[in-house]
């Protein structure tokens, strides 16, 4: 194929020269074509698929055998407050409260890493307690702390009265 | 001493090769794409790291909007389970539901957030009004009156013989009582695994979690 494009050579007088098309088609237009169809669709696309995140109940049991026994040495719980506050103690709850303290998200996984150092594996629980203020990204996100952390046991609790009162306390005061 | 001759070159470009990379990628971004299913309600998940994809078969959807209120749905190719989740509904309840508005909850992207005492109504209106009706949600917080439980037998019976896997879609500001609802709804039928819905998240640097896959990774190779 001749692809100098005009001219050609000279054939002598008597040849009646046929002028020769061109089979070249510009193709800068269907380019363009592909390239706004594919940006239609990578911005259609959706690329992340939701994911699920398993959550097991524990079944409710009223029978004192069958319910879980745990050292209360080990136990951290964590006590879920509005605007994002979290509260936590170690242990039991002191009666004067000396050992209830007050974190927040960035904060709190230093201090499961920490009592989950000072204790023994086999104790270490930690305990959910979701007030009635927080959110359910708070929930979740401490849910999620969990396998971050790789803690293998926890649980949510529904918060009792009096640590209930605490945080209307505490957050009062501030 | 001949004077050399420049060729002037065309300053044109062969588009060929260009066009044949567009259209492959462009046939690539057809073939994988999956359009977002319209979604009647707006709910922002919360991130989490679990990496597992969500199920979309055999799902019992229960969603938790912004303002606590709860919707349930059934995945679109379990019409049968609708069905029968609607008929054990309309005896338990006795509410008398007609054979169109049974159908009405069968059909494809159906969704109720009522109480009992309104269900005959939602199900009696045009597929195209269904998004101007404000809902009130499935009442949950109540202990007394959580009709998410009798929602759930029913879909327990219904899903009978199958794995059902019920999901928890909850909007970030959502409350925790709602939650909670849904949890002692869950809790009351012995449905005690539950996923809830997620967007992927990396796992933070440094934490235990990074560790244990870095580890996981090495052990593959």
């Amino acid at each position: 194929m001749d692809t100098s494009g005009g001219g050609g050579h000279k054939k002598g007088p008597g040849v009646k020269k046929s002028k020769k098309l061109s089979t070249r088609v510009d193709l800068t237009p269907m380019v363009d074509l592909g390239f706004l169809l594919i940006t239609f669709f990578i911005f259609t696309t959706t690329m992340s698929q939701p994911t699920g995140m398993k959550l097991n109940l524990p079944k409710d049991t009223d029978k004192p055998e069958e319910q879980n026994k745990v050292k209360e040495s080990g136990v951290l719980t964590l006590l879920l407050g509005k605007n994002d506050q979290v509260y936590y103690y170690e242990g039991t709850l002191a009666p004067d409260a000396s050992n209830f303290k007050s974190s927040n998200f960035k904060e709190i996984r230093n201090e499961i890493i920490s009592k989950k150092k000072s204790t023994d594996p086999k104790d270490f629980v930690v305990v959910i307690k979701p007030d009635k203020d927080c959110t359910y990204k708070n929930v979740v996100d401490i849910l999620d702390e969990m396998p971050i952390n790789d803690v293998k046991r926890y649980a949510t609790v529904e918060i009792s009265d009096v640590e209930y009162q605490l945080i209307q306390r505490t957050e009062g005061g501030k | 001493m001949p004077k050399v001759k420049v060729a002037r070159k065309s300053t044109s470009i062969d588009m060929t090769a260009m066009c044949d990379v567009a259209f492959l990628l462009l046939s690539f971004f057809i073939l994988t794409t999956k359009f977002k299913p319209s979604e009647a309600l707006a709910v922002v998940t919360p991130n989490s790291v679990s990496s597992k994809a969500a199920p979309e078969n055999d799902v019992v959807l229960l969603t938790i909007d912004k303002d606590g209120k709860v919707y349930l749905s059934v995945s679109d190719k379990n019409t049968s389970e609708k069905r029968a989740i609607i008929d054990a509904i309309s005896t338990s309840k006795s509410l008398n539901l007609t054979a169109a508005q049974k159908a009405a909850f069968a059909r494809a992207n159906s969704y109720v957030g009522v109480p009992f005492s309104q269900l005959g109504g939602l199900l009696s209106t045009p597929t195209d009004d269904i998004k101007k009706i404000k809902m009130d949600g499935i009442p949950v917080t109540d202990t007394l009156n959580n009709q998410l439980v009798d929602w759930l037998l029913a879909a327990k019976t219904a899903f009978e013989g199958k794995k059902m896997e019920i999901l928890v879609k909850g909007d970030n500001n959502s409350k925790y009582p709602s939650f909670q609802g849904v949890i002692n709804a869950l809790k009351k039928n012995d449905l005690l695994k539950f996923q809830m819905v997620t967007n992927p998240e990396a796992a933070p640097v440094g934490s235990e979690l990074y560790r244990l896959n870095l580890e996981k990774k090495a052990a593959g190779k």
